[in-house]
């Protein structure tokens, strides 16, 4: 192993929380005061008590070699951004340090800088400066660039003309010309239709390969694995793991699944749902759904016995609409027992090859042909983290528009010569 | 090339990287003048309009309180504390917005952040060099040969613009925290363009107040610019004040901008 490009050491990075959550600014009048008011409150320090600590990172220590392909991957406000706008030079650590030994970019967003009024040309050269590179170095890649956005008859028209996915096109492009010696990505393959997302991967891909270091933060699990062999997981501003990204991947499902259990409130007339699970096959909480695997969701419910109680199940995606149904009694021919008591029913289903994204099931206890008793909104939810039924690299994506199922092929494809 | 972040260090470098982002200096004061008089009927000519409004009305109004001198040296003579009135007070407003008006690039973006302001006060200067189209037209119109003391004038250009990236940067970084700010300054370049000698010279203000009135850095400036046009005299303790004034306004912006610079990503 060739000397740690990058190296950080106890990194921390700390934020004050004011309880003034309208403002994220302070205005002048609430210095004035605070100047004023300061003898005469009791505070142990120079802080005024309505000042909260928040570690948004806490002694964060990793190495990175020259050459390695790096995934971050955690939940939304594990610290991921926090840590990269450190290693960007945004912002600054609070404690700890950060040892840089080469050139770094950074893409935290696809097109900063744009201006809607300039042309496409015109932003090229603006983007190309604000995310360090020389004239030279543009004017070099100028033709490279046009080609890889695919605008060259828009080059010299705004880009507020421009379709949303010509304007991400280009951003990326100027993005993908950067020659740094380590480059710092965050999510910007979450952006474009999907022929670009492939496109922007296999640059990632020719990067990676090309020597170059690469930091990537992603939710696209495909992404991280296809792209990446080691990750770092954050949880709550720490790392708590730094491995092989397979492994990662895992322990990030574990961590989501985790997050999600919480408690059903209210009650129906005949019936109360106590919890709703999606099970493994022994019954424990599952850790991480593979799509194209049976589902199991476990309810406990109590009844007071009267007849006729079925239970339905819908699979709801992000957006909040129905997928799919489960019924007890209309599809399985299944009603709950006419005994009260509480009662563990557990349903399987296949859901088919789902897509990439956050589920949830709507689960609620019904009088049959008559009314829902117990209604309960995102009763469990499911995250897939990374579908593609042929194993490819390639994400198929809930929220590229193209579906929640794929439609595998049960047998392979035919093809024949069509006379 | 070798980096160290830590906490409260990022000075080591700072002025060599300001060097190295000139680029991107240029690229943002030309994204400012491009964009500004794009889907524009007229273009650039309203950066003459302006000015050129302000001398008619100024002309009329030392002529109505009798302030008037006689007929081309009036209308040079006003002209004179409008150009750079104009240019200062341009340059100050953009670059006190200049930052909250650059979110994005600074949440998401490093450069030295005083590309930012200084990038405004750049396309200010570019505007005030349209604007000498009208000293040209008036000189011509009036006849009016300058001699070696137009020389001056860049000095005098320079150090306006010094001294609004002095108060730009200051009022900037004050804008990221305080946005209170943003009602301040207008409200004070309006009072400003009062109390400074515009409509007035500096040589009406009683003897005995002379001197704190030429705290305001503008009078000298004001003043240079009149005598490296119309000739006359010079105050040199006025002018001597304004440069001490500009030098402190520049320390003190820099100063502040650097001390609050780090915190504008997390501010912002």
């Amino acid at each position: 192993m060739s000397e740690a490009i990058l190296s950080v050491e106890k990194l921390g990075k700390r934020y004050q929380l004011t309880h003034r959550h309208d403002a994220p600014y302070t205005t002048l009048r609430d210095t004035i005061a605070a100047v004023f008011s300061a003898p005469f409150k009791r505070t142990n320090g120079r802080r005024p008590a309505t000042v909260d600590d928040f570690w948004a990172l806490r002694d964060v220590s990793f190495d990175i070699a020259r050459g390695e392909v790096v995934g971050i991957i955690g939940r939304n406000g594990a610290g991921k951004s926090t840590l990269l706008k450190i290693l960007s030079r945004i912002t600054e650590p609070t404690a700890g340090r950060v040892t840089l030994r080469g050139r770094v970019a950074s893409l935290l967003e696809v097109g900063t800088g744009f201006h809607p009024e300039l042309t496409g040309r015109e932003n090229i050269f603006l983007n190309g400066a604000i995310l360090g590179m020389t004239r030279q170095e543009i004017r070099r890649n100028f033709d490279s660039i046009v080609g890889f956005a695919e605008v060259e008859r828009f080059l010299d028209t705004p880009v507020k003309r421009y379709s949303s996915g010509m304007y991400v096109r280009l951003a990326f492009a100027v993005a993908a010309h950067l020659e740094p010696d380590v480059l710092i990505v965050d999510e910007v393959l979450a952006v474009g239709d999907a022929e670009f997302q492939k496109k922007s991967l296999g640059k990632m891909h020719d990067v990676s390969r090309g020597g170059r270091t690469v930091l990537f933060v992603s939710h696209n699990m495909a992404a991280i694995n296809a792209l990446t062999r080691r990750a770092l997981l954050l949880d709550q501003g720490a790392i708590v793991f730094d491995g092989a990204t397979a492994e990662a991947v895992a322990q990030y499902s574990h961590l989501a699944v985790r997050a999600d259990a919480g408690a059903i409130a209210g009650r129906g007339t005949h019936t109360t749902i106590v919890s709703v699970a999606v099970v493994d096959a022994a019954g424990a909480p599952l850790a991480r759904y593979q799509p194209g695997d049976p589902l199991r969701l476990a309810i406990v419910v109590d009844t007071d016995g009267s007849p006729r109680l079925s239970i339905e199940a819908f699979l709801v995606d992000a957006m909040q609409q129905k997928l799919a149904m489960a019924s007890l009694h209309q599809f399985e021919g299944i009603s709950l027992p006419a005994q009260a008591g509480r009662y563990r029913v557990v349903m399987e289903v296949q859901p088919g090859w789902l897509a990439t994204g956050n589920y949830s099931f709507d689960v609620t206890t019904s009088v049959v042909n008559s009314n829902w008793d117990h209604y309960v909104d995102g009763a469990a939810t499911l995250e897939v983290v990374a579908s593609n039924p042929g194993r490819g690299a390639w994400d198929f994506r809930h929220d590229l528009g193209y579906g929640a199922f794929a439609l595998p092929c049960v047998s392979p494809p035919q093809i024949t010569a069509a006379p | 090339m070798h980096l160290v972040i830590e906490p409260g260090r990022s000075a080591a470098r700072y002025w060599r990287d300001l060097w190295r982002y000139r680029e991107l200096l240029s690229f943002l004061a030309w994204r400012d003048i491009a964009v500004r008089y794009k889907q524009t009927a007229i273009g650039i000519i309203w950066a003459i309009i302006r000015p050129a409004l302000t001398l008619v009305v100024f002309v009329l109004f030392r002529r109505l309180a009798g302030l008037r001198q006689d007929g081309g040296s009036d209308v040079l003579l006003v002209l004179a504390a409008v150009l750079p009135w104009q240019f200062f007070a341009s340059a100050v407003a953009e670059a006190s917005t200049s930052l909250i008006g650059n979110t994005s690039l600074i949440a998401k973006v490093y450069f030295p952040r005083l590309i930012i302001p200084l990038s405004s006060v750049v396309t200010a200067l570019v505007d005030f060099v349209i604007t000498l189209v009208i000293l040209a037209v008036v000189m011509i119109w009036y006849r009016v040969v300058p001699d070696a003391r137009i020389l001056a004038l860049p000095l005098l250009i320079a150090q306006s613009a010094l001294l609004a990236l002095g108060l730009g940067l200051l009022l900037g970084a004050l804008t990221v925290k305080y946005r209170d700010f943003r009602y301040v300054v207008p409200f004070a370049i309006q009072l400003g363009l009062f109390v400074s000698p515009v409509a007035f010279e500096t040589a009406q203000v009683p003897e005995r107040w002379r001197m704190l009135y030429a705290l305001n850095p503008l009078a000298g400036i004001i003043d240079g610019f009149r005598w490296a046009l119309t000739g006359g005299a010079i105050d040199t303790r006025v002018m001597l004040s304004s440069v001490l004034m500009t030098a402190a306004a520049v320390a003190a912006g820099v100063w502040y901008f650097r001390r609050t610079e780090r915190g504008f990503a997390d501010a912002i």
